[in-house]
């Protein structure tokens, strides 16, 4: 494989967990819930996945905690955002703080230990054949084939079924859909939660894929990398996939760079990913100056049935 | 829904009332929240096989006390006093700052870099010289978050929230790599700062002259929002943008001051911490202060006098974290308790319609003896 192949591959490898992580939050954002508690989800989801990993070894175990993990803080937002109309930047805030303190509690007894768990490639040998394309799908890790098959269910769910013109309609004005006789709030508690399930999700697959190994604080950043992408993503499954990869190139050029060329002081090149963030984000707004930015509506209002809009 | 609970042999009695034209949010929510959160974390304590009393008391001995534990508790409500004002005046009037960790670091290597590039100031200059310029790198570090929001439409959280990471990785940088003392047998830390370019300190406490920094902004920034044209401006913007709007003012201007400010202040603390505790610049500097900031403003409900309060107690909170230690706990501890009583606080925000209060029985009801 040549250069552009690997650092391709490797780019799409880094960008799964972002990507199922902006996922999630596609889905609680087209609800109408900011779920900003996607870095602590995320990192609850991590520490879930090692612990179960390190104590019985098994991994589907460790997707299933981390994705209770992940679903009950999801209750917790969808709890305090719909049922007591919190400010949901404040409610997606506490959560992440708590879930930060709460990980590092959690996985701090068995620091150290490596669980033997992981997530295997998927190996296509027939298509090393094909040049280029196919040496890049030959050799992928199973998770991001998930993650793959996930973006297109999605997809589907949000674009072509019943349940997803109502999740758009609940986004984008829940009175109406009330009016249509859509159950609202079910609608948002049910969404927002799922949306957590997969940020558990995605912090697992960081242990399952990546490092097999806890330590604080461990998604460095990426749940709020992936509050960018639903934005750059436009709200869109589909987009999310090439965000996702683009912002897993930069984190995967970095590492390479390191190695290729050693007089650029590794901190540099670890910005890299958060300066590109606000750099895209800004190409966005620049971009959305003349059109709708493909937000949903009603993003971040509570919807209280007895007020009139 | 009034409900009257007569208190047994006073002649007072507890109303209860609902107030649905309440905007604003009634004391005791603010205390019951602290108290939800302490016993909620305490479940999550007693399901990981630990006595939540035991850790309590532990960490309520730790930081209040022992003169030792108060002092370590003041000294830590500095920088969250710093930070937590200057988040509160962004989120006064809904920019969302949570950039605030970066934005001490950034403040901290300014400090540090007079150190290294004017060494040979005196104690007046050299301490000024380190204020300005933890203000000024502060500030430029909040512009940063500014710029973008005001003319590219970027939502404020995630842009403060990434340059806390470029902010870390910059110091990281410095104190591995040109600024590391040569003499400090590989510790990531800049050379020692002489005593003209520390803080002074109270007595032979930890307590230095931050602390008045400190509340001096805090006055400040109270007198200028109750009588100063700039104060009449951001109270307009905090009550109805549109109406602000509508009345001439520029709010993306406004914006830009606020975050100057807001950065600037986080500067400031990161410039206090530096030249007040650690008396160098070293890698982990800030046990996540930012952070704590925005439960600090929170719990103040960004009521500057309230600050005061609550930066003493996050502060206590912090100290006790690093008590628990002793017996085998995460200092991370404290941030569960944090981001407990940040949801309970916003949680609570729901029952701010419902009020009581304690009055007089009226004469022809009150009992006799």
């Amino acid at each position: 494989m040549d250069f552009f192949a690997t650092l391709i591959v490797s780019a799409i490898a880094a960008g799964m967990p972002l990507l199922i992580a902006t996922l999630g939050g596609i889905l609680a954002e087209r609800a109408g819930v900011i779920n900003l508690g996607i870095e602590g989800m995320m990192l609850l989801g991590a520490v879930m996945a090692y612990i179960l990993g390190v104590t019985t070894g098994s991994t589907a175990l460790s997707i299933v905690f981390a994705m209770l993990a992940g679903g009950s803080l999801g209750l917790l937002l969808s709890f305090l955002s719909v049922t007591l109309r919190a400010n949901q930047i404040v409610a997606g805030l506490g959560i992440t703080l708590f879930s930060t303190g709460l990980s590092s509690y959690l996985g701090k007894p068995y620091g150290g230990s490596q669980p033997d768990i992981s997530i295997p490639d998927i190996e296509f040998p027939w298509l090393e054949a094909i040049p280029f394309v196919g040496q890049i799908f030959a050799d992928l890790n199973a998770m991001v084939w998930a993650s793959f098959v996930l973006v297109a269910l999605l997809h589907i769910f949000i674009f072509y079924t019943p349940w997803g013109l109502h999740l758009r309609a609940v986004g984008d004005s829940p009175s109406t859909a009330d009016a249509a006789g859509i159950p609202v709030y079910r609608y948002q508690y049910f969404m927002v939660t799922l949306g957590a399930m997969l940020c558990g999700l995605a912090g697992a697959s960081l242990i399952l894929v990546y490092t097999p190994s806890w330590n604080d604080g461990l998604t460095s950043g990426r749940g709020w990398i992936a509050v960018a992408l639903i934005i750059f993503a436009r709200w869109n499954p589909i987009r999310a996939v090439f965000c996702a990869c683009l912002f897993g190139f930069f984190e995967a050029l970095g590492f390479k760079l390191q190695l290729y060329d050693n007089t650029i002081p590794p901190y540099f090149l670890k910005m890299m990913p958060y300066i590109t963030t606000i750099l895209v984000l800004m190409f966005v707004g620049w971009r959305n100056r003349k059109r709708p930015s493909g937000k949903p509506e009603s993003l971040g209002i509570p919807y209280i049935r007895e007020q009139r809009i | 829904m009034d409900k009257h609970l007569r208190i047994p042999g006073t002649q007072f009695r507890i109303r209860f009332f609902k107030d649905t034209s309440a905007t604003n949010t009634p004391w005791w929510i603010a205390i019951a929240s602290v108290i939800c959160a302490f016993i909620f974390s305490g479940v999550f304590i007693a399901l990981n096989g630990n006595d939540p009393f035991l850790v309590y008391g532990k960490m309520l001995g730790g930081a209040f006390g022992s003169s030792y534990g108060f002092g370590e508790t003041l000294v830590k409500a500095i920088p969250l006093l710093l930070c937590g004002l200057g988040v509160s005046i962004a989120y006064k009037i809904a920019i969302w700052n949570i950039g605030a960790e970066g934005q001490l670091v950034m403040g901290a290597i300014a400090a540090t870099a007079v150190t290294i590039y004017f060494p040979g100031l005196g104690q007046l200059s050299s301490l000024s010289l380190m204020v300005l310029f933890g203000f000024a790198a502060g500030a430029f570090w909040g512009l940063l978050t500014a710029i973008p929001r005001v003319y590219f439409q970027v939502n404020e959280l995630i842009t403060s929230l990434m340059l806390n990471y470029v902010a870390l990785l910059l110091l990281d940088y410095v104190v591995f790599d040109p600024w590391k003392d040569p003499k400090g047998y590989n510790f990531p830390g800049s050379p020692m700062f002489t005593s003209a370019q520390e803080l002074p300190v109270f007595g032979d406490s930890r307590l230095h002259y931050g602390i008045l920094i400190a509340l001096a902004a805090v006055c400040i920034y109270a007198a200028l929002v109750k009588y100063s044209n700039w104060g009449y401006k951001l109270r307009l913007l905090a009550a109805n943008p549109n109406a602000a709007r509508y009345a001439g003012i520029a709010v993306n201007r406004q914006i830009i001051i606020v975050m100057l400010v807001s950065g600037g202040l986080a500067g400031l603390a990161g410039m206090a911490e530096v030249s007040g505790v650690a008396h160098r610049l070293m890698y982990g500097l800030s046990p996540g202060y930012g952070y704590t900031a925005i439960i600090v403003a929170w719990l103040a409900k960004l009521n500057p006098w309230g600050l005061i309060v609550s930066s003493v107690l996050c502060g206590g909170v912090i100290v006790g974290g690093y008590s628990v230690q002793l017996i085998g706990l995460p200092a991370s501890m404290s941030m569960i308790i944090q981001g407990a009583i940040l949801f309970f606080l916003i949680g609570g925000e729901a029952l701010k319609a419902y009020r009581f209060a304690i009055v007089r029985l009226p004469s022809n009801l009150q009992e006799s003896g």
